[in-house]
């Protein structure tokens, strides 16, 4: 019994640590975005690796998953002779949820792994600390311009996934099911609103992409730095990202669409 | 630091991507392409029973969206629907005897005003009021009257 509670209490001091070492991990990274705006070389090759290299699993998915939308969509409106509003549903899914929910996901997998494993190697191999020696602070020079690519390239990639997914859904709505190809764009711009559902869609990319980038950094630069030190903090990064992103997810959408 | 060009066109393009697909949500997915912002003007009518009207339906004149509901209120002494619209200034030669009546797309379609043209001289302007209109059609108010006509029928 008293190791149990020896346990807990160290288990909430360690978490209650973590968070505050991110804090001012977080509070350090945002002040070094300061002195990333002057070289932006540091962050072109970075938004390279973050964004430009996430391109692909973005679109792809985005065709796919719209292309579903438009199957299942089509499948069950049908049955109400309302495939006309096939548009309305593929659209307002894509841009109010699945837009910024499933390319965080994917951000998080694809770049916010890479991303932990690179800082958590650096630290690793010191060369955060040989850094350090030469008077050169790596979370100016190695954090924050990461932080920044991740955090402009999410609302992008977003973007990019729910425009490419309604193009996906109208290819197999309009093009393999013959729903009428006006009723599809007309009854969607007239149900889907630019503040409330566009806007509100990229806010929530923009608050994953921040959480994302903030995570997958802190997990790199907080990690034991062994080989399996970096494999969990890679592992951490991807789950920690996931329930982040579906809370913070729910939370938005009840104070942007919920009448709380 | 070390980087190339080729790089730096890549990330270009794919900024541009990412900006030409939110402009492309804003004008092609989203309503934005046919805001009537302010070069609009108001007119005002009063119904019976608005229906299923919302905020955001479109009003049209012989199929044509001309502008949409601007809000909808209860008049506390008469216990009508206010309906106000917003119609596009473009369409400033509404005859002043025009009605306004609230009709369904489809069966089960969204509710839409319809304005039917006088044939007046004078025009609506801003905060004019139309006085004929008639109410919105209520599926079930119909069902029970053709089943009460059919039970007297027989």
């Amino acid at each position: 019994m008293l190791e149990f509670l020896e346990n807990l209490g160290k288990t909430t001091r360690s978490s209650f640590a973590k968070l505050g070492r991110g804090t001012f991990f977080l509070a350090h990274t945002l002040t070094g975005i300061g002195d990333v705006l002057p070289r932006p070389n540091l962050l072109l090759k970075q938004m390279y690796s973050v964004g430009v290299l996430s391109f692909l699993i973005i679109t792809i998915s985005g065709l796919f998953v719209g292309m579903v939308l438009g199957l299942q969509g089509f499948n069950i409106l049908s049955d109400f002779g309302a495939e006309e509003s096939l548009g309305v549903m593929v659209a307002a899914s894509l841009v109010r949820e699945l837009g910024p929910v499933v390319s965080a996901l994917l951000f998080a997998g694809r770049a916010g792994s890479a991303l932990t494993a690179e800082i958590g190697l650096m630290k690793a191999t010191e060369q955060l600390s040989g850094m350090e020696m030469m008077a050169v602070d790596p979370i100016k020079r190695i954090i924050s311009p990461r932080f920044l690519a991740g955090f402009i390239s999410m609302p992008l990639l977003a973007s990019l996934f729910s425009a490419i997914g309604v193009m996906g859904g109208y290819l197999v709505g309009v093009g393999m099911l013959g729903v009428d190809d006006g009723a599809f764009w007309s009854q969607m711009q007239a149900n889907i609103d630019f503040q409330e559902d566009i806007i509100n869609g990229v806010i929530k990319s923009v608050v994953f992409g921040f959480v994302v980038s903030w995570i997958a950094l802190f997990e790199g630069y907080d990690a034991i730095p062994t080989s399996e030190g970096v494999s969990r903090a890679t592992t951490r990064t991807v789950v920690n990202s996931a329930f982040s992103i579906l809370g913070l997810d729910f939370i938005l959408t009840a104070l942007m669409f919920g009448d709380i | 630091m070390q980087h190339s060009k080729t790089q730096d066109t890549l990330v270009g393009l794919f900024v541009a991507c990412g900006i030409a697909a939110l402009f492309y949500m804003a004008l092609q997915i989203s309503n934005l392409g046919s805001y009537t912002g302010n070069d609009s003007y108001t007119i005002i009518a009063r119904f019976q029973n608005s229906g299923g009207l919302k905020v955001k339906s479109p009003v049209s004149l012989a199929g044509v969206r001309i502008g949409q509901v601007a809000s909808i209120s209860l008049d506390k002494e008469s216990h009508e629907s206010v309906v106000e619209m917003r119609i596009e200034s473009k369409y400033d030669n509404l005859p002043i005897d025009s009605g306004a009546s609230i009709y369904t797309a489809g069966l089960l379609g969204e509710q839409y005003i319809s304005i039917d043209p006088g044939s007046s001289e004078e025009f609506l302007k801003d905060k004019s009021k139309l006085d004929i209109t008639s109410s919105a059609i209520v599926l079930e108010e119909m069902i029970g009257k053709f089943m009460l006509n059919k039970a007297e029928g027989k």
